[in-house]
């Protein structure tokens, strides 16, 4: 038994240097997800001041923004990005990939900044304004500090369920984790090990982005009361 | 000067203000009552326009600054206002709090808004608690600094919307000494509140507003000793 699920072990993730797929796996995962949560911040943070303003426009721009994407899967819009949008764009696939879960997380994203924002009290807004703060000034220096606190649980779920969408990419041909998974699956018809390698190894990446963002928010906390 | 004629503001079907005319003279204080729901905290923000009147004019020092066109945020500037639930700046310090306008609308340099700040606290009594944030301090002390945070502005009215009514008792008064020193320094001051005892002592005039107008108004003694409106004497012999 135990040298069978060695040999298994051995033939899924050594034989042919497959270790090698499985670590470029990683490695698209995490530039894919870097670069598309870093989209989906800017993204996200200008569709809720769209969403924000006063003027009609902006706010259908937002709200028809927010619509689609919610109201379609990621995958649909993932595979029109790549195949419709950037057909005839030759652009590296990580990144038309990342641009793709940028423009998805960037709906929700503007939703959590929005609700962030709203929740800063009414008179925090009055009292800036009332000492002759324009209404930019008022943002940024009274009420953005204020809702960033608020903002960052619902962000850290939000970065979370990015990182896992991410495995959608092999949908357009670019080798993740979960692809790469597929690849040794398929080779070696083994799917017990592969596909529990691929969890394991999301559910590692995870812990340590839950670790380190529940370290950075404690210390945002801990400033934030004083 | 504040000079307000024929002002009318409604939030939806419910008319607030009914046409007010009222004109305040530099160094007057002026002390607005009246039972709640009668429109005195919706006159005085329209007073520095956080709320916008649907009609009429707000005029300040001859310029009509409900007209469009005008910068309102210049205006705000020489327009202090005090809050009921004070509203400081959680995420800055007592200091922050006090220098945060004066240097970010380049009215003082940083070390002059330090200075400011400093003597403002002094004249408030809460100089120790400079470094403080907001959330360490209690009612009576928050207020003191939003009442210095205001003038650190160096404005030529001040408008107070109620602010003692969050306070604990024991707190009023500090708040009510620091309003009085700065009505003796010749400030002008338009303060809606419902301490009596304070409008009949440092007020100059009080109004009495119902239902969205100004129904009477006169000296402290007059309005207090001889209303002469019947739901003026019917509000005050429930609050004195």
């Amino acid at each position: 038994m135990n040298s069978e699920f060695a040999h298994t072990f051995y033939k899924c993730f050594i034989k042919d240097d497959r270790y090698k797929l499985i670590l470029g796996g990683i490695r698209i995962t995490i530039e894919v997800s870097l670069l598309a949560i870093l989209l989906g911040l800017v993204i996200g943070f200008l569709i809720a001041l769209c969403n924000l303003s006063k003027k009609k426009g902006l706010n259908a721009i937002g709200k028809v923004y927010t619509d689609i994407i919610r109201g379609t899967p990621s995958v649909t819009q993932l595979m029109i990005i790549y195949f419709v949008i950037f057909a005839s764009i030759d652009w590296p696939k990580w990144i038309i990939c990342s641009i793709a879960f940028g423009i998805n997380s960037g709906a929700y994203v503007s939703e959590i900044i929005r609700a962030g924002i709203l929740s800063v009290d009414k008179g925090q807004t009055e009292a800036g304004r009332s000492l002759g703060l324009n209404a930019k000034q008022t943002m940024w220096k009274i009420i953005v500090p204020q809702a960033v606190t608020n903002i960052f649980p619902a962000m850290c779920n939000e970065f979370i369920t990015l990182v896992k969408e991410t495995a959608i990419v092999g949908y357009v041909g670019l080798v993740d984790i979960q692809k790469a998974g597929d690849f040794i699956k398929s080779a070696t018809y083994v799917a017990f090990m592969p596909l529990i390698g691929t969890a394991v190894i999301y559910f590692v990446m995870i812990k340590i982005l839950t670790i380190f963002l529940g370290k950075l928010e404690e210390r945002m906390r801990r400033s934030a009361q004083r | 000067m504040i000079q307000v004629e024929d002002l009318h503001k409604s939030f939806g079907d419910n008319e607030v203000l009914k046409g007010i005319n009222e004109t305040i003279h530099d160094g007057e204080v002026v002390v607005v009552i009246g039972p709640s729901g009668s429109g005195k905290s919706t006159f005085l923000r329209c007073l520095n326009l956080l709320e916008t009147p649907n009609k009429g004019k707000v005029i300040v020092d001859g310029e009509q600054i409900n007209a469009p066109g005008v910068d309102v945020n210049k205006v705000r500037q020489k327009m202090g206002m005090v809050f009921q639930h004070f509203n400081l700046f959680p995420h800055l310090t007592v200091m922050e709090n006090i220098t945060l306008a004066p240097t970010m609308l380049g009215k003082m340099t940083k070390e002059e808004a330090l200075e400011k700040g400093k003597s403002l606290l002094t004249t408030v009594g809460l100089l120790e608690k400079a470094d403080a944030y907001p959330s360490q301090l209690s009612g009576g002390q928050k207020q003191r600094i939003a009442i210095a945070r205001s003038l650190a502005m160096e404005p030529e009215i001040m408008l107070f919307d109620e602010p003692t009514s969050a306070l604990d008792p024991e707190m009023v008064g500090e708040v009510l000494d620091v309003m009085k020193s700065l009505a003796e320094s010749g400030m002008t001051m338009v303060v809606v509140t419902h301490e009596m005892g304070f409008a009949r002592e440092v007020g100059s005039r009080v109004l009495f507003m119902d239902d969205g107008e100004i129904l009477e108004q006169a000296v402290p003694e007059e309005l207090f000793g001889n209303p002469k409106e019947e739901r003026t004497r019917q509000f005050l012999s429930k609050v004195l």
